[in-house]
This record gives C-alpha cells, structure tokens and sequence, in this order.
C-alpha cells in the first residue's frame, strides 16, 4: 500500500490525528504538555472532521482529569470507541479508573505525554514518572521514541487494545516527542482503516451495558471469590504482547516501517548492550551506531512494549553474546531496590535467559527533560566496559553528593557535517518560533531533506526567551537532544549576548547573525569580550541586520519573525533563494491570511526588505574590547543567589551539580530582585507637579515596579540629583514628610496600566499627565539610580498608615517583579494581599498562572521585609489547594494554640500583665498587631536563659501568639472546576481561611481552555464556537451558606471595594471568599485597556461588585450590598472590545447576536437576582 | 390620479425616490424585511471602512497571534484562530442575505484608505451582489503639505480606478467641504461617478472638560441640515447632468418634497428611521404623494429641479445675494 506524503507535524498533532479518526468519544482535561492533543481533537470536531466511520468523535471537556476517566469509563461501558489525552498529575488523578477499566478487560487506548511528576517541585517537562506509576494497573504500555514513532505506535495501540481486550496506554516523551516537529510519513484513512479489525470492534460493542441484554458490572466481590476472579483474566495478558506483535507485522505490511516487541540495533555480537525506551533511545541509537561502526561489541534495545512485559521475547531480542546490560530509567524511585526497568530486566533474564546471566548495571537519566546525548550514552558504554561497573548511576548531572554521576565527555558531538544546524534565540512575541515553524515546514515540505525542530522555552510568560533547535538533513533526524555545535546561530535581540553564552553552542566557521539597532561598521565593538573571543576562536562569519526597522518600515511593529526567516534562507543556502522568498511569502499567506491581506502584504513586504538589508560584518583579526558580560546578578545579591540563582539565570542551571541545591525543595525568598530583565522599552516617567498623590498607578501596577513611598525630608540628603520629591499632600498620618513615585526601570515590563490609570492631567495639555510613558533609553540610567536611592528609603511605619486604597500603597509589596505577563489582570491583586497582610500571610497557591509567576525557578517574587517577615508560600496541587490551605490553618492553629496553652502553663513564672496581654490580645488594627509583636519580644526576652522544655518549647512557638492570615489563592481553573469539591466543602466548615479566585474565565496557564467561569458567549478552546451556557455562580453558591463571607471585586473599576473586601474577608474569622476580576491575554485584547474594561465589564452588569458579609445577618441588616450600580451600558458594549467574543462574531454573526441576546438576559436576570437579594433581611441571628 | 413616484438612480429604476440611507438598520435582517415592507425601494449599506478592517486585522495579528509561541504551557490562548475570518467577509455576507431575503435591490457603500482597498473591496461588494458601490470620501485633509489640488486627484484616482475595476454603477458620497464644489463634482463625474449623493455627514467629537476627553456622541440629523443640501443640489443639478441624492435633513415628505423640487433623483433618510421606525418611510412616500397630488404635480419627474438654480424665480437667492438680502431683512425686520 502506498504510503502518504511526507508531512511535518509535532508528536501531539500526530498522535491526535491517528486517536480522533479511531474514536467515537474523546473526553478531556488540559494538562502540559498533552494539552495540545486534547484541542487538535475539539478543534477537529468543531469543524466536522469525522472519524474512519463517518461520525464526528463528541470531545467532552470534563472539570478534572478524574472526571475525565470516569467518563472514559462510562462511555467505552456504554460501547463506544473512547480516547483521552493526559500527561503527570492528571494521569495520577486517572489511576483508579485505569484499574477499572484494565480489571473488565475493556477495549480502550489513552494517550500520554510523559511528563515529570511534582515531588520536590513541579515540572512540566518529560520523564517517565508518571507512566511508571500506572504499571501496576493493568494497563498495556506501549512507548514511542519518536514523532513518526508515536504516530504509528498510537495506531498500534488502537488496533491492538480492540483485538486483546486489554487497555493500552500508548506514551511518548513529552516536549521532547509531543511538541518536536518532524517530516514524517502519517497514516492514510485507509491504512488505518485496514490495522483495526472490525469484528474486534463489533465484540467491543457487544460487551456495551444496555438495557436491551442487560448484565451487571462493578460488583462487590469478598475474600471467598476476588482472588480467583481476579487471576481470570490471566490468558488475556498471556495473549497481548503476541496480538500486538501480529497488529505490528500487520503495520509493517501496510506502512513498511518495522516494529517489534523489543528492537535491537547496534552490533550483532555485541558484549555491552543498553536497555532504554522513549525519546532517549534515539539518542542511543546514534552513539551505539557510531561506537558499533568504530568496533566495539555494543548494542541498544529498545523497549516497545513494557506491560505486558514478554520476558521471552525480550530475551530473544538480546544478541546471545551479551554479557554486561545497562538499564536506563527516566524516572526515580527513592528507597527501591532498583528503578523498574531495571528490575524488569532483571526478572525477565532470571525467567528467560538460558545461561549464565549477564551482568545488569541500571541508571537514571533525563529526568524533567534533562537533555540525554550521545556523550552521555558514551558514558553509560564506558561504565559497562568498565571492570567494575557502577550500578544504580545517573548520567546528565553532577552528583557531587552521592557520587552516582558517570563523568561524561561534554565535547563529544556526533552530528553529521551534511546537517544544517540552526539554532534561534528569540524573545517570546517576537514571532521567532512561528516562524521557525514555518521555515521547518517549508524545508521539510519542499526539499527531500529531513527536518526536525525543538523548541526551548522560558518560564516565564512576560518577555521570554525561546530558543529553537532547527535541524535538516539527508538522513532522518534522529538527535533527540539541543543543538551543540550549530552551523547557524541566529539572535533575535542583542541584548542576550550581553546575558548568556550564546555563541558557546556555535560550530566552527558557523554562521552568526544578529538583529541589531548597531550599524554593521560599529557592532564588532559593541559585542562583549567573551562574544569576540568566541567569534575570533571559531572563525564565525557574522550578519546582521536592522530586524526593527525593517519590521517598522514594511508595517509590522516589532514582530521580526519573518525578517529573521528571511536572512536565514539568505544566509543558509538550504534552498534557492527565488524558491525560498516564494515558499516564505505562501507560509505567511497561509499562516496569516485569515488575518487579512494587509497582515499578508506586509510580512511579505518584510520578507524583501530584509533580503536587501543584510549586512556582513567585517571581523578584525583580534579582539577589540576587554569589557566583559555584566554579571547575572548584581554583587550585592546573597550567597545562594550568587552561586546557584545566577547561573540559572545565565542559562547555565545544567552546570550545577547536585550539592548546590536544597534537599528538600526549600527555596530562599526574594529573589526576583536579583535577576532585572529590562523588558520595557518605554517606562512611566513621574511630573511630581502634575500628580495628585492618589498612588493609583502603584496600585494597578502588575509587577510592583512603580512605587510610593514617604519619608522624612531629612532623607534626602544623599538623593541622586535627578531624585524627584515633593510634599506629601494627600495623607494626613504624614504632614511634613516628602513623597515621591518611582519607577523601577529595570522591572517594569512596559505595559502601561498606571499610565491609563493616572488621573492626573496637564490642563493645558492633557496629553500629558502624571506619568507618561518615554522612552526607556533616555531615562534608565538616570532612573536605576534614583531607584536603588528610593528603596533605601524607609518604608512607612504600617501602624500609622490608614487603612484607605491610596494609604495602602504606602505599604511595602513583598510580592515584586513576577514572571507574569505584561499587564497582567491577576497580580495586582496579589501584591495588594501581600501589602495589607503580607507580614503574617501564609498562601496556599492552586497551580496555574499564579504558581507559575508565584513559584517558577529561577527566581521567585514573594519576598520578606526588613524584619524578615513576609508571605510563607506554597503549592500543593492542582486539585487540592483549598484543602491545602485548611490545613495551613489548622497546623498555625494547631501550633498557636499549643503556644498559648504553653504561656497559661508558665503563666505563674511570667509576668501578668504580659501574659495577660498575649492572651487578650485585640489584633483587629495594624497597632495592636505590633503590640502583640513587642508582647511577644518581651516574653522571648522573659524566658531567655531558662532551661525547661515548656521555656523552650514556648520561645520556638511565640510567634504564633501573632494572628495569622491564610489565604487560599488560584484561579477559576480550580475554584470553579477541578478544586471546587474541596472548595465547598472548606467553604462549608467554620474555618478562618480566605479564599482568593482570581478569575480570568479561562484556563489561562495551560492556554485558555473554557472553565466553567467563562462567560456566555466567549470563544475559548473547548468552546471554539462560543460558550452556550452561562459563567457558574460561584458566589452565589457559597452565599447560600450564609456563614461565608462573600465579595466580588474588580480594581480597575472600584479599588476601593476590593480593598474594603480584602480586609473584611480576613477580619471575619470565618470562612471567606473573594472573587477578583482578572483581564488576561487570553481575552484578547490589548491589555493596556485592562482597566477600561474592567470599567465596563462592571458598568454592563457582566461583573457587578457586592459584598455579602454575615455580620450584617446577624444584626437583622440585609448582608448582600451591591457595590455597582445597576447596569448602564449594555453588555455588547463590554463584549465588541474583546477578542474571545469578537471572534464568534465574526465567524458566525447570528449565532454571535443570539448570543448576544442571551447574555444579555443573563446580565439582566442575575442582576434582578442580585438587587432583590440585597433587599433580604433575616431576623437578628444570636451570636454564635 | 395619483402622481408617479417612479425614478431612477445609478441605473436602478425605483418606485419612488426615498430609500434608506447608510446605517446600522442593514444589520439586522428582520429591519431589512420591514423596511421593504415599508416600501423601500433599494438599500443603502452602512459603510465599510477599509481603515477598521485593517486596523483590526493588525490588532488580531498583534494582540491574538503575539502571545503565541512564547511560553512552553500554552503556545497559543485561542482556539484555532484562524477559524475566523477579519476582513469584508462579514459585510459581504450580508449583501447576500439581503439579496436573499428581500427583492430589493442593495447599494454597497465603501469608505477606503488605501488605493487597492478601495478597488478591491468595491469588486467584492460587487460580486457579492451589490447592485451599486456608494463611495464614501470621508476623511478629513489634515495634512499640511498636501494642497486642495492634491486632496481632489486622490479621490478623482480612486474614482477613476474602481471604475475601471468594476461594472455596476457607481454614487460618491461626498462632504460639502470642497473648494470648488461643482468643479470637483463634475471631474467626479468624468472619472466616472454615476451619481453624486450630497452630503456625507462627519463625525465630530465632542469635549468633555471635566475630564479632558473628547467624547463620542452619536448626533441624529434634523430638518435645520437640509437647507445646506438643497442648496446644493439646486447648484449641481443646474450646472451638471450628473444624477444627485439628498442625504441628511429630510425628516417631513416635505422635506423631501423640497430635495426633489432641487434637483434631487433620490432621498436617503435615516434619521428619522431610526427614530420612527421603519415604517416611517411608507409615510414618506405616503405624505410627498399627497403633497404631489395636491399641487397637482403629475410625477417626480415634473417636480425634479424646479426650484435649482437654473429654474427658480430668484437665483440670487442661491448666491452671494441672498447672504445679504438676509442681513438686510434681519437688521430691517
């Protein structure tokens, strides 16, 4: 059968493409990095795609992936052919049904992106943790190491799961195989068509529940028959791995490509054999190609099939003459005998080998995406000839600790001179990997070349770095690692030479091509120290060009993708150029061209005029400069940040060896203030005689880097020249004292919020206000200096600063500098949290955005103040947050209580008063908080010198006599859906915990996937069409328990009210509940206008603000207060300025205006729910 | 005998003359089907603004497709976005649902930015079912370097363009600012204008000095606007043999009584559709027959540009000489 055309594709899409053409039910849950397969199924039935027999395959969004499972349970027993996608925690939350399902023998196939799962930390990249915590499920686990791979193999496991009766869980390596892009041959409708058999799907159907041959499952069995019937299903597994070597014999008649239980290759008599599975053996497969070639007896095999696990087969598969194996994992099981490959392997040998055993060493490697090259492999070869070889190694980091790291020669390369090499650095937004998607796409499509991409990633969301890996080639690629010695080095933004090695990764006589603002006659002399010497050293030819203006000129503001693309088509040579410019301009027309002709037209304008602007630069015969790269971080930085954050920020985090890190996953605080990025290109600069002093702009800043502070006038004594200062106006607490707003220029991410913010206008030209937005060049040097002088002004003393919105920015942010977008929605609310609580904050932190820009190394923003106290932070889990942080409470309770039980207990040998005072202490106010503080020192100070345990005890404990605040911070993601059964029910409870949602309507971490928070109406994936049913009433819901606090709020439309609701959820000691409107980029719209749109979400009824608070029950008021007055726009006003609902329009405008109309009447009704339940009074209710 | 209404404009013959000027009411089908009912005789589109489509696309291309690729979690916050299509394709849309649900005839109307915009879009209005193109020229010269000379090609090249691009008559719609009105009006011609619709009505903030702002505000036209219009369609018609519409002031059958008496082949109304109700325009009709019988006008084409410039009893009344008999009259009275 002829084989389809190559196509170029990631490992998701494949995968997806085979799963929804062989399925009648697909039910979801985003998750990285198996997100993507889940949306190519959604969006493919969106459109009406059909699977190989003729239906369109329903795709389902569940709340969770244990909701996921168990309708994947239900609809295979109700018959259906039935997919789900799902990778780390999610698989975790699967387990159960995957026993299940495994234990009814049932047809099914789930497909994973192999991802780490979170211990000491989360990762979202891939090992193979979480696949090896199913195989004791009962699940069949076939693994892919490649795209091609994981294309077929999902084939495989669809035909075989329908013929064996047994589960399959087909796996590949996530980011590694899920999102590298490769030319493969995909599957035609017929091929797979003719792997499935027919009559196995008709016995699948036949086994269905229906009412019309009803049977039972899911039986209550007791130790008189679970033992036998659970031994019954032996034959089934007996059978598999032979039914799944028939479905691959099959495949290779239909397709050609060859696949066995277990592949070996390497040497035919090889001694020294690796055992490994996934993307990893890629890797191996050249190293042991490249040793076996040089002579050595050394060989791979690769596991296919893991469960079941064909013992005979795999040791068929060895070649008799081995005599030493090397079991590699990706995973890690502390306190195992061996990790469980290796005893796989083990068992397998000691049941099937017929002599005397070989000798099995095993190690770990790869773990989170750790990069496994052939170097490593070497190493691994090495130990194995070694005359003791190591067991229970690691290879790929030092471990300087438990000494179990094989070395590893880092020059080693095994890549192909006929492979071009490219390798990109770009800045997130700045198109350099849709663009490198489209130059693989053009190459892998219009040239007999292989290709391969693979993309890097940064953590964080604002002003990310992306490197791409580009690689093509005559031969398939089979280099499963990052680029080492690229023949092309392309930079999308100078500045990164100033902050990473970025030529280290250059080949000799590569190509080296930097967008710069530099001419070509002065860039040699800009560059620093270590990239001339590089330059010089490896004889690079250096380009440049002027990517902006080019960009700027042809229209197309900073987005230099294309010009980049361009000068690499220019530069490489991989095709004729007049081929090129014509493959490039039909990839923009295909990328862009539902965007509109003028998109199209000027990227293509983009494309010929960065042709005609590159410029070689001349490289003089020495190095011209001595000036080296600054240092990562500033000099002042502490001791860990110097030796450990500093090199993670210089992209050198692989360098550090094991001993340079916290046991236990135990970071310092405050570290984002080490690591300036310098994002902005224009930042807020201050007119002191403008300003109306109202700190508005400090408030709604997203990243803390526009401040107030005031102070003593004496202070400025030692400002820079430049300083501005001018009299404190505005607040009464501080008559006398100056006042100054400053930006931090480094920090700022340049998204303009307090500029729109700033009521402050030049009445003779209102152009002009208080801040405006200048250019960051002229200012920076100026403005780093006045910065560094401003935080060494005192922070205001908190028990004089009044508990109003413009006072509360007088208090210090210890949340600083996050990762989080530009113009963030969610932040502000979080620094405000960490100003008025911060120093007696515990935080729970659901995953998503806020545990990313909370948590995500290198550096991290929740910081202490000078006495050292600030926000305690963690993440649990997704799903648990709420629980979580009820236990945060508990403990702090559990603690404060002992504490206070210790001081009634010592009461007689202590002061009275004071322990009087502690006992009694009111901590409603700032000032009676620092009293309880000072009480606090004073008993610390009274039991000093004591020797007894209670003394003891009660002197580690004292400082849980001061009130804690918990809150419970995450987005819609989970309060609404996949958290809110823990949610409720710590809702339901007593408790003193504050729960902060903030709502962005979407699942914006994972790449906004409809939640049950999003509106009626929005374009969200999952709801490609325009959400149908209306935004759940989460605070409705908790108000009718009565007892909880409730508040919805919105800062950029009423400040006031969030503030007034952040200190009444926390002042009720019980549970409570605030809901804060969170813009995102995932509502599509500039997010400048954030704030006007939080005006309007507001004014149209879309988000009325109210407050309900149970103290007013209890008085006999009416406890819900509504905030906003009632609607005055309507919300088409709100909706028309917003990408998510703009685009139903757009693609279907009458069901855009029934939408329309629907949500209107929501708008209406809720808001006559809400007016009439603001006029509900109850009797008096007794205090409880 | 009731008069005959029948005349013609950019070659469509109609039932009468007052059809509904460009607004929002094409938007929604149901307002569409009563304004037949109501008898209009064809169908002004609001118009397409090249300049919103472009900057909408840029803004989709800056503000959807941006966020995209930078971050390992979510390379993209949208589902397929290139489901959706920004560009005329929603405007063309619904000149063939018009065209579908009703049997009268649709003039597209069009307001570009840029040379090939303007021919582009006039030729898919076309082919999507348009029986004319009305050209907005809406755009206020603000350029000091460029001379009225230079302002009045550009347009005269658009004109001249799309005529060569498409077939189906053509109408500029243009403001009462132009130097040499019936210079510019007649090179309009030349280039290819079938019909001149009189006058285009700018948008003109308003200031709000509370906060420094201009604001927006929709202002509805009344009767007071006609009298500019009238003025110069009895000019025009006098001087040109090129058809003209009255738009902006007929809210009375009056009203359009008098815009016909100027010269005019045809009457847009909003406004007080927008305030009435479809149905007003039947009464229009209803009202400008009677006026018509009761003066004992036989037909639309009898009453036609009996009071322009070259038929009324006082031409002065349309020049300079009127300004000052005005001032007379008033420093008399």
């Amino acid at each position: 059968m002829e084989n389809p055309a190559f196509v170029t594709l990631d490992g998701n899409e494949v995968v997806a493409s085979v799963a929804h053409r062989l399925s009648e039910v697909i039910a979801i849950y985003p998750i990285t990095p198996s997100s993507p397969m889940g949306e190519f199924a959604d969006e493919w039935s969106a459109a009406g795609r059909k699977n190989l027999w003729g239906k369109v395959p329903t795709v389902v969004e569940m709340q969770s992936e244990g909701g996921a499972a168990g309708a994947v349970h239900g609809a295979l027993q109700a018959g259906a052919m039935t997919t789900t996608f799902t990778a780390s925690q999610g698989l975790l939350l699967m387990i159960p049904n995957l026993y299940k399902i495994a234990g009814e023998l049932t047809s099914f196939c789930i497909h994973v992106a192999a991802r780490t799962i979170a211990t000491h930390a989360l990762s979202i990249f891939g090992d193979h943790s979480d696949v090896m915590a199913c195989r004791q499920t009962g699940v069949a686990m076939l693994c892919a190491g490649s795209v091609q791979e994981a294309g077929d193999f999902a084939a495989i496991a669809h035909a075989a799961t329908l013929r064996a009766r047994v589960p399959f869980m087909h796996f590949f390596d996530g980011f590694r195989t899920s999102h590298e892009i490769a030319k493969i041959q995909p599957l035609s409708d017929e091929q797979l068509a003719r792997l499935v058999d027919q009559q196995a799907i008709a016995a699948h159907r036949s086994r269905a529940l229906t009412p019309d041959r009803p049977v039972i499952r899911g039986t209550a069995q007791n130790p008189d028959t679970f033992f036998q019937a659970r031994e019954a299903c032996n034959p089934f597994y007996a059978a598999c791995p032979g039914t799944v070597q028939g479905v691959m014999d099959e495949f290779a008649a239909l397709t050609g490509r060859k696949y066995r239980l277990f592949d070996y290759e390497g040497a035919p008599d090889a001694e020294h054999v690796i055992v490994m599975m996934g993307s990893g053996a890629e890797a191996a497969g050249e190293a042991v190609a490249w040793a076996a070639a040089k002579g050595r007896k050394v060989g791979l095999l690769k596991v296919r099939l893991y469960r079941p696990f064909d013992a005979h087969a795999f040791v068929r598969a060895l070649p008799s003459t081995v005599k030493r194996i090397a079991v590699l994992d990706r995973t890690k099981e502390p306190g195992a005998v061996a990790e469980p490959l290796h005893l796989d392997v083990l068992a397998a040998l000691n049941e099937a080998w017929p002599g005397a055993l070989p000798r099995v060493v095993g190690g770990r490697y790869g773990l989170s995406s750790k990069e496994f090259t052939p170097a490593m492999v070497l190493a691994v070869l090495d130990n194995l000839a070694a005359e003791q070889p190591r067991n229970h190694f690691t290879v790929g980091i030092n471990d300087d600790r438990t000494r179990l790291s094989l070395p590893v020669d880092d020059e080693f390369d095994l890549e192909p001179a006929d492979t071009v090499r490219a390798v990109f650095y770009g800045l997130g937004s700045d198109g350099t990997v849709g663009s490198n998607k489209n130059t693989i796409k053009i190459i892998g499509e219009e040239t007999d070349l292989f290709a391969q991409a693979y993309f890097v990633y940064d953590s964080r969301k604002a002003g990310a770095i992306t490197v791409s890996h580009l690689r093509f080639g005559p031969r398939p690629v089979r280099s499963t690692y990052r680029i080492r010695h690229a023949s092309f080095v392309g930079l999308s933004h100078p500045q990164f030479l100033e902050q990473y090695d970025v030529l280290e990764g250059a080949g000799h006589g590569a190509t080296f091509f930097v967008n710069t603002g530099t001419a070509p006659g002065a860039f040699w002399d800009s560059l620093p120290a270590e990239a001339q010497r590089l330059v010089l050293e490896k004889q690079l030819k250096v380009y440049v060009v002027d990517g902006w203006k080019v960009a700027a000129e042809a229209g197309m503001g900073r987005h230099i993708g294309t010009v980049m693309q361009a000068c690499f088509f220019a530069l490489s040579g991989v095709l004729p150029m007049e081929t090129a410019v014509e493959r490039m301009k039909e990839a923009v027309e295909k990328a862009y061209g539902k965007r509109g002709q003028e998109v199209v037209r000027r990227n293509h304008a983009a494309i010929d005029l960065a042709l005609k602007r590159i410029q070689r630069v001349e490289v003089p015969g020495k190095a011209t400069t001595s000036r080296s790269r600054p240092p990562a971080v500033a000099e002042a930085a502490p001791d860990f940040v110097q030796r450990v954050t500093a090199i993670m920020l210089a992209g050198k985090g692989d360098s550090l060896p094991v001993s340079a890190f916290p046991v236990d996953g135990t970071w310092p605080v405050g570290t984002s203030q080490w690591g300036k990025r310098a994002l902005a290109r224009e930042i807020p600069i201050w007119d002191s005689k403008l300003c109306i002093q109202c700190n508005k702009c400090a408030l709604v800043c997203p990243h803390a880097a526009i401040r107030a502070k005031v102070y003593e006038p004496a202070a400025l004594q030692a400002a820079p020249a430049g300083f501005q200062s001018t009299d404190n106006r505005m607040v009464a607490e501080f008559k006398g004292q100056r006042y100054t707003i400053q930006v931090a220029p480094d920090d700022c991410t340049g998204c303009s919020l307090c500029v729109q913010a700033c009521p402050a206008k030049d009445r003779t030209n209102p152009r002009h206000k208080a801040i405006d937005m200048l250019p960051v060049d002229a200012h920076r040097e100026r403005e780093r200096t006045n910065y560094d002088f401003f935080l060494g002004l005192p922070e205001a003393d908190r028990t004089k600063v009044a508990a109003d919105i413009r006072s509360s920015q007088l208090l210090q942010p210890l949340f600083e500098y996050s990762g989080a977008c530009a113009g963030c929605g969610e932040t502000p609310y979080v620094k405000l949290l960490t100003q008025v609580f911060g120093d007696r904050l515990l935080v729970a932190n659901a995953t998503g955005c806020s545990s990313i820009y909370g948590g995500n190394l290198p550096t991290t923003p929740w910081r202490c103040n000078e006495q050292g106290r600030g926000p305690a932070w963690a993440n649990s889990l997704f799903e648990d947050n709420a629980e979580f942080g009820l236990g945060l409470r508990l403990g702090a309770d559990a603690l404060a209580q002992n504490a206070r039980l210790l001081l009634q207990q010592l009461a007689p040998t202590l002061p009275e008063a004071l322990v009087k005072g502690l006992l009694d202490a009111d901590q409603a106010t700032e000032a009676g908080l620092a009293q309880q503080r000072d009480r606090v020192a004073a008993l610390r100070a009274a039991l000093k010198g004591r020797q007894d345990a209670p003394a003891a005890t009660l002197d580690q404990l004292a400082d849980y006599l001061v009130k804690k605040s918990v809150w419970i911070v995450g987005g819609d993601g989970w309060a609404y859906d996949i958290g809110f059964g823990g949610l409720d029910h710590v809702l339901a409870g007593q408790w003193d915990v504050n729960v902060l949602v903030m709502d962005t309507e979407v699942y914006s971490n994972t790449g906004g996937q409809q939640s049950k928070a999003t509106p009626l109406g929005a374009a969200a994936k999952f709801a490609a069409a325009g959400k149908e049913t209306g935004k759940k009433d989460l605070g409705l819901l908790a108000m009718a328990y009565g007892h909880v606090y409730v508040a919805r709020v919105a800062f950029g439309a009423k400040d006031v009210q969030t503030l007034q609701a952040l200190r009444e959820a926390e002042s009720w000691p019980g549970p409570s509940l605030v809901i804060a409107y969170s813009h995102c980029i995932a509502h599509g719209y500039d997010l400048s206008q954030g704030l006007e749109q939080q005006k309007l979400a507001v004014n149209s009824g879309m988000w009325p603000l109210y407050r309900f608070d149970p103290r007013r029950a209890r008085k006999g008021e009416a406890p819900l207060v509504l905030d906003s007055g009632k609607p005055k726009s309507p919300v088409r006003e709100f909706m028309q300025n917003e990408g998510r609902f703009r685009m139903i329009e757009l693609r279907d405008r009458d069901r855009y205006q029934r939408l329309l109309a629907m949500a209107q009447a929501e708008a209406d009704r809720r808001w006559a729910h809400y007016e009439q339940l603001a006029g509900l009074k109850t009797p008096p209710q007794e205090q409880a | 005998m009731s008069p005959d209404l029948t005349t013609t404009w950019l070659g469509l013959k109609l039932a009468h003359p007052i059809m509904p000027g460009a607004s929002p009411m094409v938007d929604d089908l149901d307002t569409v089907r009563r304004l037949e009912d109501a008898g209009a005789p064809c169908i002004v589109m609001h118009s397409l603004f090249e300049e919103q489509i472009l900057r909408e696309q840029l803004a989709a291309h800056l503000h959807l497709d941006a966020h995209s690729e930078s971050y390992a979690e979510a390379l993209s916050y949208f589902p397929d976005s290139n489901a959706f299509a920004l560009g005329p394709d929603a405007y063309l849309e619904q000149i063939r649902r018009i065209r579908k649900a009703t049997h009268i005839p649709v003039i597209a109307s069009l307001n570009g930015v840029t040379p090939g915009g303007w021919v582009e879009y006039a030729g898919l209005m076309a082919q999507a079912g348009a029986s004319a193109v009305e050209l907005n020229f809406y755009a206020l010269a603000s350029d000091p370097d460029e001379d009225a000379g230079g302002v009045e090609r550009r347009a005269l090249e658009v004109v001249q363009a799309v005529r060569a691009a498409v077939n189906i008559p053509l109408a500029v719609k243009i403001s009462p600012f132009w130097t040499s009105l019936p210079n510019f009006a007649r090179a309009l011609s030349r280039a290819g204008a079938d019909g001149l619709v009189l006058f285009n009505r700018f948008y003109q903030p308003d200031f709000d000095l509370e906060n420094l702002e201009s604001s927006r505000r929709l202002q509805l036209s009344d009767s007071r606007e006609l009298l500019l219009r009238l003025h110069w369609t009895g000019i025009l018609t006098a001087r040109l043999a090129t058809p003209v519409a009255c738009s902006g002031g007929v809210h009375e059958a009056l009203d359009a009584a008098k815009a016909i008496a100027a010269g005019a082949h045809a009457v847009q109304v909003v406004s007080s559709l927008l305030l009435h109700g479809p149905s007003a325009l039947a009464k229009l009709r209803d009202g400008l027959a009677a006026w018509m019988e009761e003066r004992e006008y036989a037909s639309v084409a009898e009453l036609r540009g009996c009071m322009n410039l070259a038929r009324c009893p006082d031409p002065a009344a349309y020049e300079r000489g009127n300004y000052i008999r005005l001032l007379q009259s008033w420093h008399g009275g």
